[in-house]
């Protein structure tokens, strides 16, 4: 374990916080938080609790702007405001002004390695900061660091249900034998889902994932986005299809694939008691590799703690 | 020569052997080795409908010591052209197999399909969207015009009623190597038909 690191956050949402949170359990300490408006700093560690409850009473995080935290004095930097798409702005450019000081960056922001990232890795390459981006797949659930520990050269595919919304949705309706739009109403309820849940149920959440493990699989080959990447949601899935699945031992979910030739996200039929079947909210990832056959992994993929604890991983990870 | 399952090394020259006498004599016994085991193969016949067709194309199937299984004689069911299609189950090695094709060949007998190892994949797809609105015989139909794929069974669940949106589930044997072409075609022509086709994983990952 290295020694305990100096964390700015920048992202104030469910990850960002729970990071601020739990930084110190694991011997780190947060030299500077900062939502879209607001930021707090302080170089011998910011006062977390006052921190958060300043956020979720008056929605600011502190009394500065939120530039100073990104110009604060820290070791490394954890990137976890709203993923974009496209420039993957501002996520990218938090990015590039920390590998220019030459400090780490932590992401739990997907947007720059699913968007931009050769760029990411020309500018990693060009400073003494590493970029980690665990949390970015599969939350809680250690799937690059696994890549990583195999080789990517040795391993051959990645599939796996990397959506809990819509995992959700499918295996309620699946078990209830109710429709879409009522399980979607119950997951809005359960918070499960969001009141636009577009993104995890048209699968466009699942593709980034994708992507960036066939980014991670192709080692800088070729560089794959989400316009690489073919996807289906689970929104054209009635209750019909799911019956006439589970007659025949079979249910539905929303599988995405990546390997270093593409990727390819939608509905699929897999076997009930596949480990693939996941039921709820939980995520899984099979790896096939070359010499160590298949691995399974699987677990929470989402939720602020559970992230938090794969971005404090990858803290804990760096020199 | 005795019929020995599984190849070690030290017997396969022997092995080898026998089982060129075996074929260059028309064979008796088995040959030896797992996949020279004698398998269910399905042959497709067209027939013309005149007396003596069926008797005829039965012949060269026992003469080359094929076993015969079923055999189902589709005589409601006309082709365009006029043909009967014969359905001939006959377990044989894919040795035996090859002969009696060729065999049904030179006696003039229009064989639709054949293959040694012809249906040996199965997968299921379903299919959602107006499929009864875009006609489902089409559809059907067009699947298995490819020449290697046979729909083995077919389930449509319209809960909405006949024109609404429904789900079929569809199951088709395929040949053995033929499962990702016969998954294109269902794609093409679901795309075609505005349908959503719910894929198995390829490779039989799960």
């Amino acid at each position: 374990m290295s020694d305990g690191k100096r964390l700015a956050v920048l992202g104030a949402g469910a990850v960002g916080s729970s990071v601020v949170d739990l930084a110190v359990e694991y011997g780190h300490s947060v030299v500077a938080f900062a939502d879209s408006s607001s930021a707090v700093t302080a170089a011998d560690g910011i006062d977390a609790d006052s921190a958060l409850d300043r956020k979720s009473s008056d929605g600011v995080v502190g009394d500065d702007d939120p530039d100073a935290a990104l110009s604060a004095d820290y070791d490394v930097l954890v990137e976890a405001t709203p993923t974009t798409l496209g420039d993957a702005e501002p996520g990218f450019s938090h990015l590039e002004t920390a590998l220019e000081r030459d400090r780490h960056v932590v992401l739990a922001n997907k947007g720059p390695v699913a968007e931009r990232y050769a760029d990411v890795r020309e500018l990693e390459r060009e400073s003494a900061g590493e970029v980690r981006f665990e949390a970015t797949v599969g939350g809680a659930i250690p799937i690059i660091s696994t890549v990583e520990d195999l080789s990517p050269s040795h391993v051959t595919a990645a599939r796996g249900v990397l959506n809990g919304t819509a995992n959700f949705i499918l295996s309620r309706m699946a078990a209830e034998g109710i429709d879409y739009e009522h399980v979607l109403a119950e997951a809005q309820d359960l918070g499960v889902a969001e009141a636009d849940p577009t993104f995890d149920v048209e699968g466009t959440d699942a593709a980034l994932k994708c992507v960036i493990l066939a980014n991670v699989l192709s080692e800088g080959e070729r560089e794959f986005t989400l316009s690489d990447a073919d996807v289906e949601g689970i929104t054209n899935v009635p209750g019909s299809a799911l019956e006439l699945a589970a007659e025949d031992g079979r249910t539905i979910r929303l599988v995405g694939e990546a390997t270093r030739d593409g990727i390819r996200v939608g509905p699929r039929l897999v076997p009930q008691n596949a480990a693939l079947a996941v039921t709820g909210t939980r995520n899984i990832v099979q790896l096939e590799t070359t010499h160590a056959g298949q691995l399974n992994l699987s677990g929470r993929g989402a939720g602020g703690p559970e992230t938090a604890s794969a971005v404090l991983g990858d803290v804990g990870r760096l020199d | 020569m005795t019929s020995a399952l599984g190849s070690d090394a030290e017997s396969d020259t022997e092995s080898d052997d026998a089982e060129r006498a075996s074929r260059s004599r028309g064979g008796i016994d088995d040959a030896g080795d797992g996949d020279r085991d004698p398998q269910p193969h399905t042959i497709r016949l067209e027939l013309a409908d005149e007396p003596g067709q069926l008797l005829a194309a039965l012949e060269p199937i026992s003469e080359n010591g094929g076993n015969l299984l079923s055999i189902f004689h589709e005589r409601g069911n006309v082709t365009p052209r006029g043909r009967i299609p014969v359905e001939v189950d006959v377990e044989a090695t894919p040795d035996r197999f090859d002969a009696i094709v060729a065999a049904l060949r030179e006696e003039g007998v229009n064989v639709v399909q054949a293959g040694a190892e012809h249906y040996a994949e199965e997968v299921a797809v379903l299919l959602v969207g107006h499929l009864v609105d875009t006609d489902l015989s089409d559809t059907l139909r067009r699947i298995e015009s490819n020449p290697a794929t046979s729909i083995a069974d077919f389930s449509l669940n319209a809960p909405e009623g006949r024109s609404d949106t429904s789900s079929a589930r569809l199951r088709m044997a395929t040949r053995a190597g033929e499962t990702a072409a016969a998954l294109g075609l269902v794609r093409e022509i679901a795309d075609e038909k505005e349908l959503h086709v719910v894929e198995p994983l390829a490779g039989g990952a799960v």
